[in-house]
């Protein structure tokens, strides 16, 4: 007989183990899935994870896709640990590739060495400025912040659509939706001769280490864990809580939009239609998987990011449609979720006869 | 362009047509929140009900099996969600956010082979009504049979809230899950047979977007009309009737920035193009301000997970 009972702590071991249970079964998932569509499940599973990252090349691809979401992970584990669903990331990003890729096109014929951290400090501020806009309505005129952050991501995108095929295309681009080539001054340093990974990957680690510090060595970042556990505790202790939820989205914003102009200073070069492959909803899985924790995050962007890897390298070579990717991404999060369930409830097998006994 | 009167009647029935899939989804999510559960899953649920709905007509050449093959994947998908918040207790929002990512990727690895493949054309009834009365015959008639069930949905949905037994105890769970169970109710269940039939009524929705409205299967085709379902349920708090306003409110823009476009109006297509999210925006502000109308009418127990110890 299975009996369930309800645990009355979380073990922290178990907290930080289920993520790797919901990766095992993705995994089983996905074998599944190709079986079903006719691929050679074992033969599939290799071009995914295994052969994109058993070269250098293919290893600083990896590093180059974790990035962008390690960096949103970071910012929305602020938004998430304080109960603020920001689940427009997408859109802090575009706009802040907007903000830094318009500073970069300022600079589109000069070169200092001024140029790029202007970029990237317009980039961050467009970002904070656009996730501002759901908090100043969530605090100061109660709107669910879930929708506005959504609706949102579709506005930056028609923006950056407006921008790129009118006042910002190159003039000498033929017409093509895309602005002029940003100055060398404007472009990411390379960390390494011939691959692509740049210096952006600095950006994404230091966010860790502040967030780290901030969440649990500052007052701020006590305050933002009570407010997540319980918001009437909170309250009791007097915590400003519209500055608060201010200041989480602030630094969520700010972290996409660094993303963002990580991506068009870095790989892209200029500002087009394509600038991010929904790198802001994915974050979100990369956030929980992470379990929210700042070295969690490193973690869960390298998985995720080879969903990336895997799925173009799956396309390439055995013509797997590379939606299965985002598949991969939603299928990661269903099992992590269900596989909480281990933390709040112990599974329990008993002996039928012993049981009768006792009664 | 003339804006005679038989124009009027043609750009109502246009407007009709655009509000339904909103109709159909926000009507589905109503009960669903009714029952306490918050599914932010349409979009996905959706997106999936389009695909399905596609190829099974593309497969079978049968409108009926595809509408009711659409419903079905809209019920699958949202047993997922189902199991998930309510046999493994997980938080709503998050496995939302799941199945619309999921959905989404799902249905464009299914319709990878069906791009480009033009779509059959839908029945519609009374079509000679429709040129013989002006005005409103474009406005009463030549519709699919999804548009009429669509329009009569809000006040079948009202009745049943108010009117029957069954009503009752969808809203008892909503607001009171705790008395509910102690009164012998199933509240599980209950919420089981909510989620499901949200998810039946955003697979028509879907449905009636590839095999309808714009009779083919284009990837990301709901454009975030599933988001707009979520705002309208808000935007009419929880009633039924309102959804019904709401959703021929937002039809109304997209049509209008449709002709806009078409006439050439001087601003940038972007622009307008942006005008549905942008208003959803703003009715969601204007609606919320009030901080107390929005807690009297929400479902007490939205979003919380409700546990029995057995």
């Amino acid at each position: 007989m299975i009996k369930i009972e309800k645990r009355n702590d979380v073990p922290m071991a178990l907290y930080f183990f289920t993520p790797f249970i919901a990766i095992i079964l993705t995994i089983l998932g996905g074998g599944i899935i190709f079986y079903i569509l006719g691929f050679n499940p074992i033969e599939a599973l290799k071009f995914y994870f295994i052969i994109p990252i058993s070269n250098l090349y293919g290893f600083s691809e990896l590093l180059l896709k974790a990035t962008p979401l390690c960096l949103i992970a970071i910012g929305l584990s602020f938004c998430f640990k304080s109960n603020n669903w920001n689940i427009g990331a997408e859109g802090q990003l575009t706009f802040g590739a907007i903000v830094g890729g318009g500073v970069a096109l300022l600079f589109y014929n000069q070169e200092g060495f001024y140029i790029l951290p202007l970029v990237i400090l317009a980039g961050a501020i467009g970002g904070m400025f656009f996730a501002l806009i759901p908090a100043i309505l969530k605090t100061y005129f109660n709107t669910n912040e879930i929708l506005v952050s959504l609706m949102l991501v579709y506005v930056s995108k028609l923006l950056l659509d407006y921008l790129v095929v009118g006042p910002w295309s190159n003039p000498e681009g033929f017409n093509f939706p895309e602005t002029r080539q940003f100055s060398d001054s404007s472009r990411m340093p390379l960390l390494f001769e011939g691959l692509r990974i740049h210096a952006g990957i600095f950006l994404a680690l230091g966010a860790v280490m502040l967030s780290w510090f901030i969440l649990y060595k500052t007052y701020l970042g006590f305050q933002i864990k009570v407010s997540g556990l319980s918001l009437k505790t909170a309250k009791y202790a007097g915590f400003k809580g519209k500055t608060m939820i201010l200041i989480v989205f602030m630094i969520s914003g700010a972290c996409a939009g660094l993303a963002g102009v990580g991506e068009i200073t870095g790989p892209i070069g200029q500002l087009h239609r394509m600038i991010s492959p929904d790198y802001g909803f994915t974050a979100i899985i990369v956030a929980f998987l992470g379990r929210l924790n700042p070295f969690g995050i490193i973690f869960a962007s390298l998985v995720v990011a080879l969903t990336y890897l895997g799925a173009e390298t799956a396309q390439i070579f055995l013509q797997i449609p590379k939606y299965t990717g985002q598949v991969f991404q939603g299928m990661i999060l269903f099992f992590l979720l269900a596989s909480d369930y281990l933390l709040f409830f112990k599974v329990k097998i008993l002996n039928l006869k012993k049981n009768e006994l006792r009664h | 362009m003339s804006l005679d009167i038989s124009f009027i009647g043609i750009l109502i029935g246009s407007i009709m047509a655009s509000s339904v899939p909103l109709i159909l989804a926000a009507s589905g999510e109503l009960i669903t929140e009714r029952s306490g559960v918050l599914n932010l899953g349409v979009e996905g649920m959706m997106i999936i009900g389009a695909i399905s709905g596609f190829a099974l007509m593309v497969i079978t050449d049968n409108l009926f099996i595809a509408i009711v093959g659409s419903m079905l994947s809209g019920v699958i998908i949202s047993l997922i969600f189902g199991f998930l918040t309510q046999s493994l207790l997980t938080n709503h929002v998050a496995t939302g956010l799941a199945l619309t990512i999921f959905g989404i990727g799902l249905s464009a690895m299914l319709g990878k082979n069906f791009v480009g493949i033009p779509g059959k054309e839908f029945p519609i009834l009374f079509s000679s009504l429709r040129e013989s009365i002006p005005f409103f015959g474009p406005i009463l008639f030549g519709h699919s049979i999804v548009l009429y069930f669509a329009f009569a949905l809000p006040f079948l949905t009202n009745y049943f809230l108010k009117k029957t037994k069954l009503g009752l105890v969808v809203r008892a769970v909503g607001d009171s899950p705790v008395s509910a169970s102690n009164q012998g109710i199933n509240v599980i269940l209950v919420r089981y047979c909510c989620i499901l039939y949200g998810g039946a009524m955003c697979g028509l929705a879907g449905a009636y977007l590839s095999l309808i409205y714009t009779p083919q299967w284009i990837e990301n085709m709901t454009a975030g009309r599933g988001w707009i379902a979520l705002a309208l349920v808000v935007f009419a708090t929880w009633s039924p009737i309102k959804v019904l306003i709401g959703a021929l409110i937002f039809g109304g823009i997209t049509i209008l920035q449709l002709h806009m476009q078409a006439i050439g109006f001087r601003i940038p297509v972007q622009f307008l193009s942006a005008l549905p999210y942008l208003m959803t925006i703003i009715v969601l502000v204007v609606i919320s301000r009030d901080s107390r109308k929005i807690k009297l009418n929400t479902p007490t127990s939205l979003g919380r997970i409700f546990y029995k110890e057995k």
